[in-house]
């Protein structure tokens, strides 16, 4: 306990809810009490009403939810398979070349997202692979983008791991692919459950390489958003974006949940 | 380990996940660099006063972000972790929800909250009566400086608390019966125990400030531009590619040396 007086503690208090509320509750708050109304030109918004909720899942909204949910559920497999095989290769070897594949692999975070959508806008255009105004051009961004995170939270479990059931079931006699599939990844399963989270919840609200390479046909709940409020219809934007925190929320719900059947195992 | 019996070395695993990299990440970002060679593409932006308004206004945002970010997400930590409250278990949750929400949902509150005809003005003009209120601070710089504070903070929050929930309360106690008021056990027990997460969480946030585009988006001002939108309207809107790619090196230059200091820090700092 660091402070001891009765009127200490309230003031301690008192300053936390003056600083959290408006900067970190309100702001939630705010676009949820939006997205259920028509008008907002008082202290308060008026005219309820759950217009923009049915309009945020039908017709070009909920072509682009499913879109934001495919391309986050590709881009997260990928980026899983890809940031642990790189993990696990990389705690293989020794210290010098651990470094340099954390480093490649962590690179994707250091440059700019945007630049990331540039550089693949720029390489995908033109021969020998031609991915401009698909979809997989998109994906392939998100993948590229999230891949890192995976790598850096998978690398991280790895580190955390102890040896000594490997070493076991080595000296038992088992095969190195053996140990692998049934001793270290189902070990590693609740890293693998939240890097999956972490991942799906990057790529559903990625908007900055999105903006770069997004074709007509392929255009995530973000950008959507940002082309609603661009218009002006801020209420419309604002529902939209309350079913994109609240599809992001149940997704990481659900790895939550197999997180914690896993860690009965 | 039996090593007779391995028939590839180690290091011929790591090369898979290599390759993809490279098609997908390595090669289009050495392709940005070759295209930004282009004769007179250097000179041409580093001439322009957009570049250089624009390389200005990303560094100020982002150190003064930062700065805003370590002190407001220090006094928060400190709250939740030694003067506790029913809740706080609570708090420590929803600031975890609040990182896997995306930036510009920030930009899009403080438009119902400050916004021209948002909940500010309105309460400033049924109380005073007057047509207009008096903030319109969002499409300036100042409103993307409070979104980047309000989102990035608890970047910082969380390495704090971390640091906070290993450190040792007998410190706290023995400092307190020798009769050192809170505010000095913080400055002289919590700060230097705090020193290494602020920094690893500090350097992050300088960072993601400086690759922020969101938030500069959403915000729609035509005055802001920082290195990330300019990149996005030379290439997008401008379809000038060799001036975007320029710019889009001198971003990498900025935010890699920034980053390489940024993992420098952490590792020193053991996390």
């Amino acid at each position: 306990m660091l402070v001891h007086s009765r009127t200490g503690r309230w003031t301690a208090w008192v300053t936390f809810a003056v600083l959290f509320v408006p900067l970190f509750a309100l702001p939630l708050l705010v676009i949820v009490a939006a997205s259920f109304s028509t008008n907002w030109s008082g202290a308060f918004p008026s005219g309820p009403t759950t217009g923009h909720y049915a309009a945020a899942v039908r017709g070009e909204a909920l072509q682009a939810l499913t879109t934001s949910l495919v391309t986050a559920l590709v881009a997260s497999l990928v980026a899983l398979t890809a940031g642990t095989w790189a993990a696990l290769a990389g705690a293989a070897l020794g210290r010098k070349g651990k470094r340099v594949l954390d480093a490649l692999f962590m690179l994707p975070v250091a440059v700019p997202s945007v630049v990331v959508g540039l550089a693949v806008l720029v390489a995908f255009s033109q021969p020998p692979v031609l991915l401009n105004g698909t979809r997989w051009i998109v994906i392939l961004a998100h993948t590229v983008l999230v891949t890192a995170f995976a790598h850096q939270s998978v690398s991280a479990a790895i580190q955390r791991l102890d040896p000594m059931y490997e070493q076991a079931a080595a000296s038992l006699g088992a095969r190195p692919s053996y140990v692998l599939l049934r001793v270290r990844l189902p070990l590693l399963l609740p890293s693998l459950n939240a890097a999956a989270g972490l991942c799906f919840a990057l790529s559903m609200g990625e908007l900055s390489a999105t903006m770069m390479l997004y074709p007509p046909d392929w255009m995530p709940l973000p950008v959507l958003v940002f082309t609603a409020t661009d218009r002006g219809s801020l209420f419309t934007g604002s529902a939209l974006a309350v079913v994109l925190m609240a599809t992001t929320l149940l997704a990481l719900l659900a790895v939550s949940r197999i997180r914690t059947k896993a860690s009965f195992r | 380990m039996p090593a007779t019996r391995r028939t590839v070395p180690v290091w011929v695993w790591a090369l898979p996940p290599v390759a993809v990299l490279a098609v997908v990440f390595l090669y289009p970002l050495a392709l940005v660099v070759q295209e930004s060679l282009a004769p007179g593409a250097y000179g041409d932006v580093f001439a322009s006063a957009s570049f250089r308004e624009a390389l200005v206004t990303t560094v100020w945002l982002a150190v003064a972000s930062t700065a805003g970010c370590l002190v407001l997400g220090f006094v928060l930590a400190v709250v939740i972790a030694f003067v506790p409250f029913p809740g706080g278990k609570a708090v420590s949750k929803f600031i975890d929800v609040f990182l896997s929400f995306p930036s510009f949902l920030i930009t899009l509150a403080l438009l119902f909250l400050y916004g021209t005809v948002g909940m500010a003005n309105g309460v400033w003009t049924d109380v005073t009566g007057e047509p207009t209120g008096p903030f319109r601070f969002l499409t300036t710089p100042w409103g993307v400086l409070l979104a980047e504070i309000t989102y990035f903070t608890p970047f910082v929050m969380r390495p704090l608390l971390a640091a906070f929930s290993q450190m040792e309360t007998a410190q706290l106690e023995v400092a307190s019966s020798l009769g050192a008021r809170p505010l000095r056990i913080v400055r002289q027990v919590i700060l230097p125990e705090a020193l290494p997460a602020l920094a690893t969480g500090g350097s992050l946030v300088l960072v993601m400030c400086l690759n922020e585009f969101g938030i500069v988006l959403f915000t729609g001002a035509k005055g802001v531009t920082t290195l990330p939108m300019l990149v996005y309207s030379k290439a997008i809107l401008e379809s000038d590619y060799a001036a975007a790619c320029v710019v889009a090196v001198v971003s990498i230059a900025l935010s890699v040396g920034l980053y390489v200091l940024y993992r420098g820090v952490s590792r020193r700092a053991g996390a």
